[in-house]
């Protein structure tokens, strides 16, 4: 049987709204996986169509990793939904030193979503799991009523593999490494926030959503002895190399004036009354590793399309408290909390 | 970023720091207050204390407006949640900070009520345009900076008839607070806080002018420098203070000339006067019950004035509420006591769970401390950074 008399009619991509038969698991689930899902992210793995998918076993050790995407606006400058779907997990497997292999989807629609969003947002899925050599193949979708959901949620969970002799962990960094990030700090939180609701402001930063293996590929390369990589998501900078102090047991102390921030990140930051170092980066990376090695790394972060503004901005410190400090700008001193409950703006 | 990199130079900061270092007098200390949150704020986010002397000290006032803000005006506002259908709007920090019983607007919100974060009083107006079947109440906070947005507001809704929005007012004024620090027992008697001249408010005189503080020097002899919130109007303000100590001078001299005149600006005010007046007692938390400290809405606009729409919320209904028994916060906000006096600090209270105000906002002294602060007080600052 073709699809085309599988189904009565065609999915409407153009005015189409998701219902609640689009859930049901019925003919309507059926015709929206494979007019829209399948027509985006077909490959030969999720071609089997069954409940589980069978894939060959790459015979190093896996790595596996799961992120949940609930973000406001779906869409925003510089990617949506579904581009930052692939590279969140596809990042999460990267920073253990991964090779990202497979990504599962699953998806959390509200009745009445728009099917053309949808078919968007699944377009820039396949455009960004291509881009990262991922292939996407298992879904799932769900359906819950108007009211209850945000639009769409997606959750992805991706595969990958690792060499063995790697050892890259939040554990591993010691006294005498040095920091290193990929790149300028805040550009997706500002973006997302310039399209928020109640809060539009024109700029012309873009979100960073990027998928970072490749990088991490040319970085692993070196050969050099990383020993921490991560990526500076929710709670940004300032959040992560917390965590990764309070995991190593040790202190950071980082110098303000080496942290790339974009001048329009820093605008929007001083306007809102936001701390750009505690703003969501989507496409940048934490890297901790020896000081001799660290020029060597620069060098090659560099020639990378994605990290040719990386730069060293500070290193670890014996600390007992684990504080992560900074010798600011000016000229003083001062602790670079954890981030307490969401960002907040100021009053006044 | 220009008119805001120039205010943050290293080496103007290096000069500033010298030429105070020089005005010294070794032999005695320098006990200055900054009264705003925003000077809090820059001098622990920019590390400006580590310029100073040892001899220099600054003490953290009261000029943060969620800090100041007692619990039993929150209790009224979660009161009203829980007894009508409103949607309420309120600037964000407002929505962590402890009310009676472990409540707060966060957590009510949490629970189901419908509470709004907005950045403006436009924004309240819009949620009112664009539920005008359902009571949209502002719940206005701040000090004289704050005031004028929430006027226009009032005045909005009345020209444009939007009878489902409410003003829910609780702003206060500062020189009032002022006289209420120097007029407390600690300060006034010099025994257990000494304040030996203040950073003048920034924002604040860019509305009610600089001539409002001049009660400041005449009556307590204490000098006033009205200083910007960058750090380098901190430490400029604060070698002006210096030198009027040093000469045995009290004035009011104004720092932030480039934002703030003697005058302030008068049509803010005068649309201030137009839509509020005086209270005659307004509590404020750490200062207790001032006199004509704080402003109601006026009876021409009593339409919009949630205390006439909502019985809760009138001063009839008003119970004082009491802080956290071990929290400092009355005691910090008077100078008194530093934030590490607190035998909460750092253990009970944290950002992320704060039990009184001064640990919310990050212009409140405890957080401020606590975010920017702490490792002074560790042994981690020996370690060798080179």
């Amino acid at each position: 049987m073709t699809a085309a008399n599988r189904f009565p009619g065609k999915l409407n991509l153009r005015t189409g709204k998701v219902d609640m038969s689009h859930g049901s698991g019925g003919r309507a689930s059926a015709q929206l996986i494979e007019q829209l899902f399948v027509k985006h992210l077909d490959n030969p793995l999720l071609a089997q169509g069954n409940d589980g998918t069978v894939f060959p076993s790459p015979g190093e050790q896996l790595v596996m990793s799961t992120d949940s995407h609930v973000i406001s606006p779906l869409f925003f400058p510089g990617g949506n939904i579904g581009s930052l779907a692939v590279h969140g997990t596809v990042n999460d497997l990267a920073m253990s030193g991964a090779r990202p292999l497979y990504l599962s989807a699953g998806f959390i629609l509200e009745e009445g979503f728009p099917l053309a969003d949808l078919n968007t947002i699944v377009a820039s899925m396949a455009q960004a799991a291509t881009a990262a050599g991922v292939q996407i193949i298992t879904g799932d979708t769900k359906v819950v009523e108007k009211g209850k959901g945000d639009g769409v949620f997606i959750n992805t969970a991706g595969v990958g593999v690792v060499d063995s002799r790697r050892q890259i962990s939040g554990e591993r960094a010691q006294a005498g490494d040095v920091v290193i990030v990929s790149g300028s700090m805040g550009d997706h939180g500002v973006a997302i926030m310039s399209s928020r609701e109640n809060l539009e402001f024109e700029t012309t930063i873009e979100s960073d959503s990027a998928a970072l293996n490749g990088l991490i590929a040319d970085m692993l390369a070196t050969e050099a002895d990383i020993h921490c990589l991560r990526d500076p998501t929710r709670g940004g900078l300032a959040t992560t190399l917390n965590e990764l102090a309070q995991q190593s047991g040790v202190g950071i102390k980082l110098k303000e004036q080496a942290i790339p921030i974009k001048p329009a990140v820093h605008a929007a930051c001083e306007l809102l009354g936001l701390d750009p170092l505690y703003v969501a980066n989507e496409g940048k990376l934490i890297c901790i590793c020896p000081a001799k090695q660290a020029q060597q790394l620069l060098a090659v972060m560099r020639q990378h399309p994605l990290g040719s503004d990386a730069a060293i901005i500070g290193e670890v410190i014996e600390d007992p408290h684990h504080f992560v400090q900074m010798e600011t700008a000016f000229g003083g001193n001062r602790i670079v909390d954890w981030l307490a409950g969401e960002q907040l703006p100021r009053i006044c | 970023m220009k008119f805001i990199d120039e205010y943050r130079q290293q080496d103007v900061a290096k000069h500033i720091a010298k030429k105070i270092a020089a005005a010294v007098n070794p032999e005695r200390s320098y006990h200055i207050m900054e009264f705003c949150g925003g000077h809090t704020h820059a001098i622990f986010r920019y590390g400006v204390q580590d310029l100073m002397p040892a001899n220099v000290q600054y003490i953290h006032g009261p000029g943060c407006p969620v800090c100041v803000l007692p619990m039993g005006r929150i209790d009224m506002a979660i009161q009203l949640m829980k007894t009508e259908d409103v949607i309420l709007c309120t600037y964000a920090d407002m929505m962590r900070v402890p009310a009676s019983g472990q409540e707060s607007l966060l957590k009510l919100k949490a629970a189901g009520g419908d509470v709004r974060m907005v950045y403006s009083t436009q924004d309240a107006l819009n949620i009112a345009r664009n539920n005008p079947q359902r009571q949209v109440v502002f719940f206005a906070i701040g000090f004289e900076t704050t005031t004028p947005p929430t006027a226009v507001a009032i005045k909005q809704a009345q020209a444009q008839n939007i009878e489902n929005f409410s003003v829910f007012c609780n702003h206060v004024l500062t020189p009032a607070a002022m006289t209420g620090l120097l007029e407390s027992p600690e300060v006034a008697q010099g025994d257990q806080v000494q304040i030996d001249g203040f950073l003048g408010p920034s924002h604040v005189s860019s509305i009610i002018g600089s001539k409002p503080y001049e009660f400041v020097p005449q009556t307590y002899g204490k000098p006033v420098v009205i200083a910007g919130f960058e750090p380098l109007d901190v430490m400029q303000a604060t070698l002006m203070v210096i030198n009027q100590i040093n000469q045995n001078r009290a004035e009011v001299e104004n720092e932030y000339s480039r934002v703030v005149t003697p005058e302030g600006n008068r049509k803010a005010c005068a649309l201030v006067d137009e839509v509020m007046t005086l209270r005659d007692s307004f509590e404020w938390r750490g200062l207790g019950f001032i006199a004509n400290s704080a402003l109601k809405i006026r009876p021409e606009f009593s339409q919009f004035d949630a205390e006439q729409r909502f019985a809760c919320l009138r001063d009839s209904a008003y119970v004082i509420a009491s802080d956290h028994k071990a929290c400092e916060c009355p005691s910090i906000l008077r100078g008194v006591k530093k934030p590490t006096d607190c035998s909460l600090f750092g253990k009970a209270c944290t950002p992320e769970n704060p039990m009184g105000s001064c640990m919310v906002s990050s212009e409140g002294a405890c957080a401020a401390y606590w975010s920017y602060g702490r490792f002074r007080d560790t042994h981690s600052t020996e370690v060798n950074c080179a």
